[in-house]
């Protein structure tokens, strides 16, 4: 099993969200975040005063798969999040030892 | 007494009294969000306190009959409210019950010391605020309502008008502030960090409110349902709308970008600066105290910083700056026609220097005040929080509630 997570712009979340689930996700998290990376901050001015914000808000999504739809997960996300531009985001991958449905107790891939 | 008269009085005490939670609305949103509590209560809390000093003594102190004629200090002789009567006398010559004139006075004597939470957001102490007004509300407040509003000798003697509070209300307020910031010292981090509004649509619905409110604070100073408050009402309009507007035109001129806290600051300022010349100047008059506020006032924004004090939401540069825009101003703009004062550009000069001097006493009597006052309070109980309770937010320290909760 891999927990995927994505870092994409907010913008794309929803239809990240239809193309995962027309590849076979049944479920995912999804929180907004703020990070930095390559690109750059911004300036916000209040009553004349500028102020260099340098986090950009980003959502970070989270998706718990078999390793078998992994590979379709990712590439999903990666065509789906691209625009070309800076600040597209990242995915990582993180191989899970252990999945629990709380309600029922199923482990495993029974849980996902 | 005349019942349409009590009528728009017993409505514009109601809308003054609106002005404090707006007002409050105004600066929440400005703070950060682990203070915004701590905020809005330091101006709900005038409300409470006084009404209670207003009640007992203040309204005695400002419009009781001067000791000894001297034009300095109301008597007691309404403590407690006291023989004050519900009907209309002459104390008040006019047509309202006295009682009335009363409570619309009250709302002011709330109003203005919640005006200078503004300045000391974000780091002062509960109890510190809370007795500062207490005793402000007696010590300041009153003596200059009783010097321009009640025949004293700023009013009576010197003959420098106020209609409805550039002095009393507004330098007396912005100059307060100041003399608390100095005693009390800059946030942590101020300059060092990103201090930022948390929440810029309660400071536009605050704005709003106290736009709506002041068409109470300055219609409702005519005292009577006429010509005089329909002029304050249009001037008050005009000098709001002009001055949110040029504000917004300095932003984008020097930013590039008009921002929603800057037309609602500047809306705020136009305001300010008509309050005391909405019923002695025209349309004109208003709409160059309505320009004047806007340049101004947004140029004042920086005087803190050349100056490096921490006035955190601006009480100097919109209230202070603003009412000495007002105070001078309806001594260039005053016209007989319409409240039976001219001014410079009516032929009497010497009105404009009456404002002049009216402003340095203001200032004088108003820093010398509060500024003791606080460093009283320094001395005795201290006015400022802990380090450890400023970093974590005055809403759990002060009143150990939070805005924005973590879980539902």
């Amino acid at each position: 099993m891999k927990l995927i997570i994505a870092y994409i712009n907010p913008f794309k979340l929803d239809e990240i969200r239809d193309a995962l689930s027309e590849a076979g996700v049944t479920g995912l998290s999804a929180g907004n975040i703020q990070g930095f990376g390559r690109q750059a901050g911004h300036t916000e001015t209040y009553r004349g005063a500028e102020y260099e914000v340098t986090f950009v808000p980003k959502v970070r999504v989270e998706v718990l798969v078999d390793d078998s739809l992994a590979p379709a997960v990712i590439s999903t996300i990666e065509e789906t999040a691209r625009t070309g531009s800076i600040g597209d985001g990242k995915i990582a991958v993180v191989p899970v030892e252990e999945v629990v449905r709380i309600r029922t107790g199923e482990r495993g891939r029974d849980a996902l | 007494m005349d019942t349409g008269d009590t009528a728009w009085v017993l409505t514009s005490s109601a809308l003054v009294l609106l002005m404090t939670p707006g007002l409050a609305l105004f600066y929440g949103g400005m703070v950060r969000g682990k203070n915004v509590l701590a905020m809005l209560m330091k101006n709900f809390v005038a409300m409470g306190i006084v009404t209670v000093t207003w009640v007992m003594v203040g309204y005695s102190l400002a419009f009781g009959p001067s000791i000894g004629d001297a034009g300095i200090l109301g008597d007691l002789s309404y403590f407690g409210l006291d023989g004050v009567s519900s009907d209309s006398t002459e104390i008040h010559g006019g047509t309202v019950p006295d009682l009335l004139v009363m409570v619309f006075q009250m709302m002011f004597a709330i109003i203005t010391p919640a005006l200078i939470a503004g300045a000391v957001a974000e780091r002062m102490k509960f109890s510190a605020w809370v007795i500062f007004i207490a005793v402000w509300s007696i010590v300041c407040y009153a003596p200059m309502a009783h010097w321009v509003w009640a025949g004293g000798f700023v009013g009576g003697d010197l003959g420098a008008v106020d209609f409805a509070g550039g002095l009393v209300v507004h330098i007396n307020a912005g100059v307060a502030a100041l003399a608390l910031v100095l005693a009390l010292g800059p946030r942590l981090g101020w300059r060092r960090e990103a201090i930022r509004p948390h929440a810029l649509p309660l400071t536009v619905l605050g704005a709003g409110i106290l736009w709506f409110g002041w068409f109470g604070f300055n219609a409702g100073s005519a005292l009577a349902a006429n010509g005089l408050a329909a002029n304050a009402f249009v001037t008050t309009q005009i000098a709001a709308g002009v001055a949110a507007a040029t504000w917004a035109i300095m932003e984008a001129v020097r930013h590039g970008k008009p921002t929603t806290l800057g037309f609602a600051s500047g809306a705020v300022a136009g305001l300010v600066a008509i309050t005391p010349a909405a019923g002695f100047v025209g349309p004109i008059g208003a709409i160059v105290i309505g320009i004047a506020a806007g340049v101004v006032c947004y140029l004042a924004l920086q005087v803190k910083f050349a100056l490096n004090f921490d006035d955190s939401l601006d009480v100097v540069a919109v209230h202070l700056v603003g009412g000495i825009i007002g105070a001078l101003l309806v001594g260039v703009f005053a016209d007989a026609s319409i409240n039976g004062v001219d001014g410079l550009l009516y032929g009497e000069p010497a009105q404009l220097a009456r404002q002049a001097a009216s402003i340095g006493i203001a200032i004088g009597y108003s820093f010398v005040v509060s500024y003791a006052l606080a460093m009283v309070l320094k001395t005795t109980i201290g006015l400022r929080v802990s380090e450890a309770e400023e970093r974590g937010g005055l809403d759990l320290a002060l009143h150990d509630e939070q805005s924005y909760a973590f879980v539902e």
